[in-house]
Formats: structure tokens, C-alpha cells, sequence
């Protein structure tokens, strides 16, 4: 892994390893460019970004990116069909309004998709759910049930369905627990119990 | 107060060819340039001005020796750095400070007036882009315009698409809607009616239609402010007494400071001007001029294009600005947009706004 993508949070750096230079790239919810600014200046692609939050919106912008302040939920109708190589939705598919109508948006605007999202089957959640009965709080879910912006908590093998479902192929999956990456196959079955965050790589 | 120096003006080596069919002979554009232009002329900033605005950008304005009209923005050190660009401003046909308008001389030596052709926005650019092609510069680093400026901006992207690398839209729309024609009729209603105007043939004259004027200034000045930033500066405070006076002088500041606005600007700006500026920006329907799709405008455009609204502006609505941007998207143009929070409505762009500096900046990188 290069110096620039070491600096990323690990999910992103997986992602940045696995796309080709030179590619176009359409990332969803791109906070405030930190994957973008990588792709452009180290793997030469042509990056562009949706965010919502106006104030990362201004600073990717003022990094010389190209971020339009968006909703994926409305606004990923207007790119064209394959507009993209690669579509990154990354921690974003469990806050949209239909994130089964947006995994087909996805695999529509790109050839290719990266889709990252938190586990909320991980053993935490699950101990904190069974043992205080309250909605989890926990490290990768920090934020309590009311003002959360994940409104549709979605798990490792939900989504796997979703994928099959959809019709979509998984062509790869990365597991982080502790910013680590955990139980690389043969011990993939096991993630669904030992992941805070998963990121898959899909194609139709 | 010193006035500036006159501006630089370039003359038309040919008649300039119009939208409605006409061509305007003996065309002389006015603009003001600042920071030194690299020998490769490859850091030209071209800025588009407003309505009223006019090419002193960031110089002194003659009339009335007020600072320019964006010398927040443009000079060393800031974000359109004169230090690292060489900026040029141009008064567009029609207007009044310098450059080809009703004001004029035709070639039988008296006013236009109302002779004037009717011109739009792409007339505009195209007096704009002879001036480019006047000093020989073939690509600008960027085009930037706010409100009217980011109309003519839009345009040179849609109809010149290599002559900018860069191009910044702030506050602006790419058509006009009825409520904006509707509010521009209203100004030009009210210059018509009045007596001063003679069918546009007040400039022997010795008097100007200065009333109908400012009845326009004020009723479109409104519509540059936000409901929230007239009752912040003003409420329902009165100016300069301490009750009604049960009459119809200015009882309440917000009046006086109309009144102010008005007959302020009838000192710099000429009324049949207002007329013809006006018509271009009702006429300016970007998508209509490509077939009636937007996205078409953009086809194949090699630009990296910046879009920023405001969320009180509810002239060139935030709408407005994503509408653009959905169409750059299905052009697959490279696009970037921020709506920004400020105030002030529509005048924000004109404004402090320290985000704004550091988006535009970033752009310019």
C-alpha cells in the first residue's frame, strides 16, 4: 500500500488498492474528499464526489475536487448509464431511504461498485442488544437510536442476500474490526459475527 | 476623490453578429485588466459582471468613486489573486460605461436610443469573446460571473466550450423564470411611464426618466435581499422621528434606504440600458438555444465547471443551480457544487462570506 492511501481509514485503503489508474470513479458520500484526493493525484483517475454535508462539500471543493452537494438518494438518477468504472457508496447504503433501489443505481452509474457499511450483526451490537435490551451504542455505531442517521442497520449476511437478490456478484469483501482487517477467506463465514464495517466489491 | 482613468477600450474590427439577426456595426468594448498577463497567456481570469455592474471590478468607480464592486474578491492576495492572474472585467454591450449600448452613437451621429437592436446574453459573450480574440488570448484560465455574470459564463461553456478551462457560476440561473421577467417588467413599466422617457429619446433632452429609474432599482433591489436581512438592518424602525407622520414621506427606514438605493443608482446607470439588459436576461433560456435540453448545452464540454448558490437567494433559487448541475452530470461534465449558507440572499455573492472565498480559491488551484 502507497504512502498517500496508508492515511486512509482502512475500508477507503482497500478500496484505493483495488481500483485501477486512470479510472473514473463516481464516490457516494465522499465526505471530505480524503479517498478522491487520493485516487486523483497518486492513481491518476478522474474522481467525482455527491455529499450532503454543505461544510465538507466547501473543503473538498477548496481541495481542488470535484464534489457536487447532493442527494444520493435523488440525485444518482441524472448520471448516465455506466457514466463510471467504479461507484463507491461508502458508509452511506444504511442512512439511505431505499438502499435496495440504490445498490441498482449503483451497479447502473458504474461498472463496478464498492459498497462499505457497518456490521450491525458484529458481537458487540449484539451483546449490547441482548444484555442491556437498548438499542446498541457502541464503537462503530456511536450515535444514539433517535438521532442517528442509519436508518436502515443492515448486517453482513442481509446484505450478501441483497447482492444475490439483486443479482448482483460480489467479486471481493474486506472485514475491519479494531481499523484492523479481520478474517480474510478461509474465515469469511465467520465475519457476519467479528465485523464492525465490511466492504464489498460488486458487478452485474 | 480622484477618478480612475478611462478604461481601455478595444474596437470591433467587424460588425458583431446578433441572436435576432441584426449585426451592430462600430462596436467598442470597455474593460479595466489587472496583475500581469504570463508570456504564454495562459492566466487569464475573465470576469463576467451583473446587471448594473460594469468592468471596475477592483478599481475606483469613476462616477461615483465608490471602491470596485468585488475588491473583496479580486486583487493581491486574494482569492482571484492579481498577483498569480491577469484578470480582465468588460462592460457588455448595452450597458452604459463605455461600451456599445442605446446610449451611443448610431452612424448618423445622434443616440440609439430605442434604434438600439435588441440583444441577449450570448451577444453579450460574443462582444466578449471578439475582445479575447482582439488580445489574442485563445483559452482563459477561468470564466467567473455572479447573477448576469454566470449567465454569460454558462454561455461561453455552452457556445465556446474550449475557450475556458475553468468556469464558476455564482448565483445565477440557466433561464429566467416568470417571476423573474415579471419583476424585470415591472422596472422596465416603470422607466416607460415615465414622461422623461419620451419613447427613449431623452438624451438632448437635458432631463433623464431618473424617477422611473429608481422605481425600477428599488422594486429589483428587493429582489437582491433576503426577507431575513431587510428585517435584521431595518424591522419596522422609522427613520428620523419617533412616530408616524400620517403621510407618505419615507416614515420607516426601509424606505428611506429604497429611495437612497434608487436615485443613487439613476447618477451611474443609463435607462434605456436598463431596458436592454433586462430583455437579454428575459430572453436567456440556455437549454432553448440547444434543442430544449440542457444537458445538450454541455455536451462534450472539456471545462471543470464550479456551481455555488446561496439559501436565502430566492432570485436564482439553489433550485436553479442544481438544475445545472444535473445537466453537467448528464453531460458528463466535471462538476463541482456547494450551496452556501449566508443572510443576505442573492447579494450575498457580493458580500463577506469566507466560505465563498475559500471555494473559489480552491476552484482556481
Amino acid at each position: 500500500m502507497t504512502a498517500l492511501a496508508t492515511q486512509l481509514r482502512p475500508d477507503l485503503a482497500a478500496i484505493a488498492d483495488h481500483i485501477e489508474p486512470g479510472s473514473r470513479v463516481l464516490d457516494i458520500g465522499c465526505g471530505n474528499g480524503d479517498l478522491m484526493a487520493v485516487l486523483e493525484k497518486q492513481f491518476g483517475c478522474d474522481a467525482r464526489g455527491i455529499e450532503i454535508d454543505p461544510v465538507r462539500v466547501e473543503r473538498s471543493v477548496a481541495r481542488g475536487l470535484s464534489v457536487v452537494q447532493g442527494d444520493a438518494d435523488r440525485d444518482l438518477a441524472n448520471y448516465p448509464d455506466k457514466a463510471f468504472d467504479y461507484a463507491i457508496l461508502s458508509q452511506t447504503l444504511q442512512t439511505a431511504e431505499r438502499p435496495d433501489r440504490m445498490l441498482d443505481e449503483l451497479l447502473r452509474v458504474g461498472t463496478k461498485a464498492f459498497v462499505s457499511f457497518p456490521n450491525f450483526a458484529h458481537w458487540r451490537t449484539r451483546a449490547a442488544l441482548m444484555f442491556g435490551g437498548r438499542m446498541p451504542v457502541t464503537r462503530a455505531l456511536p450515535v444514539s437510536w433517535y438521532e442517528t442517521e442509519n436508518i436502515h442497520h443492515v448486517t453482513v449476511d442481509d446484505f450478501r442476500e441483497l447482492a444475490r437478490l439483486k443479482g448482483a456478484r460480489i467479486e471481493r469483501s474486506w472485514f475491519f474490526a479494531n481499523e484492523r482487517e479481520i478474517g480474510a477467506p478461509p474465515f469469511a463465514w465467520a465475519a457476519n459475527w467479528r465485523a464492525e464495517f465490511a466492504v464489498f466489491q460488486l458487478s452485474r | 476623490m480622484a477618478a480612475s482613468p478611462a478604461s481601455k477600450a478595444y474596437a470591433l474590427p467587424h460588425d458583431l453578429p446578433l441572436d435576432s439577426g441584426q449585426a451592430l456595426s462600430g462596436v467598442e468594448i470597455a474593460y479595466e485588466s489587472y496583475g500581469e498577463l504570463a508570456a504564454d497567456k495562459s492566466n487569464v481570469v475573465l470576469i463576467c459582471h451583473a446587471l448594473t455592474g460594469d468592468q471596475y471590478v477592483a478599481s475606483t468607480h469613476p462616477i461615483t468613486g465608490k471602491p470596485g464592486w468585488w475588491e473583496r474578491m479580486v486583487g493581491p492576495g486574494k482569492p482571484i489573486d492579481t498577483d498569480r492572474f491577469h484578470v480582465i472585467c468588460a462592460n457588455v454591450i448595452g450597458s452604459c460605461m463605455g461600451s456599445t449600448g442605446p446610449a451611443s452613437e448610431a452612424s448618423d451621429g445622434t443616440p440609439y436610443a430605442m434604434r438600439f437592436p435588441v440583444i441577449t446574453i450570448r451577444d453579450m459573450v460574443r462582444g466578449l469573446v471578439a475582445l479575447l480574440d482582439g488580445l489574442g488570448i485563445e483559452r482563459l484560465h477561468t470564466v467567473v460571473g455572479g447573477s448576469m455574470g454566470g449567465m454569460q459564463a454558462l454561455s461561453l461553456a455552452a457556445n465556446w466550450p474550449e475557450r475556458a478551462a475553468r468556469v464558476l457560476v455564482i448565483a445565477s440561473t440557466a433561464r429566467h423564470s416568470a417571476q423573474n421577467i415579471a419583476f424585470h417588467e415591472v422596472g422596465r413599466q416603470a422607466i416607460m411611464a415615465d414622461p422623461a422617457w419620451k419613447g427613449g429619446d431623452y438624451y438632448a433632452s437635458g432631463a433623464s426618466p431618473d424617477n422611473g429609474l429608481a422605481v425600477a432599482r428599488m422594486a429589483a433591489h428587493i429582489t437582491y435581499l433576503s426577507e431575513e436581512g431587510l428585517t435584521e438592518k431595518f424591522g419596522r424602525r422609522l427613520q428620523d422621528r419617533d412616530s408616524k407622520s400620517f403621510g407618505f414621506d419615507a416614515d420607516f427606514q426601509v424606505e428611506s434606504y429604497l429611495r437612497y438605493q434608487g436615485s443613487g443608482f439613476t447618477q451611474r446607470f443609463d435607462a434605456n440600458s436598463y431596458l436592454y439588459i433586462t430583455r437579454a436576461m428575459d430572453y436567456f433560456d440556455l437549454a432553448e438555444e440547444h434543442g430544449g435540453r440542457l444537458a445538450r448545452a454541455f455536451e462534450g464540454a472539456t471545462s471543470r465547471f464550479c456551481l455555488v448558490s446561496f439559501d436565502t437567494d430566492w432570485l436564482y433559487p439553489t433550485s436553479e443551480s442544481r438544475h445545472i448541475v444535473h445537466a453537467l452530470n448528464a453531460a458528463g461534465a466535471k462538476v463541482s457544487f456547494v450551496e452556501l449558507s449566508a443572510p443576505h440572499g442573492h447579494d450575498s455573492f457580493l458580500l463577506e462570506h469566507h466560505a465563498l472565498d475559500r471555494v473559489v480559491q480552491g476552484f482556481l488551484e
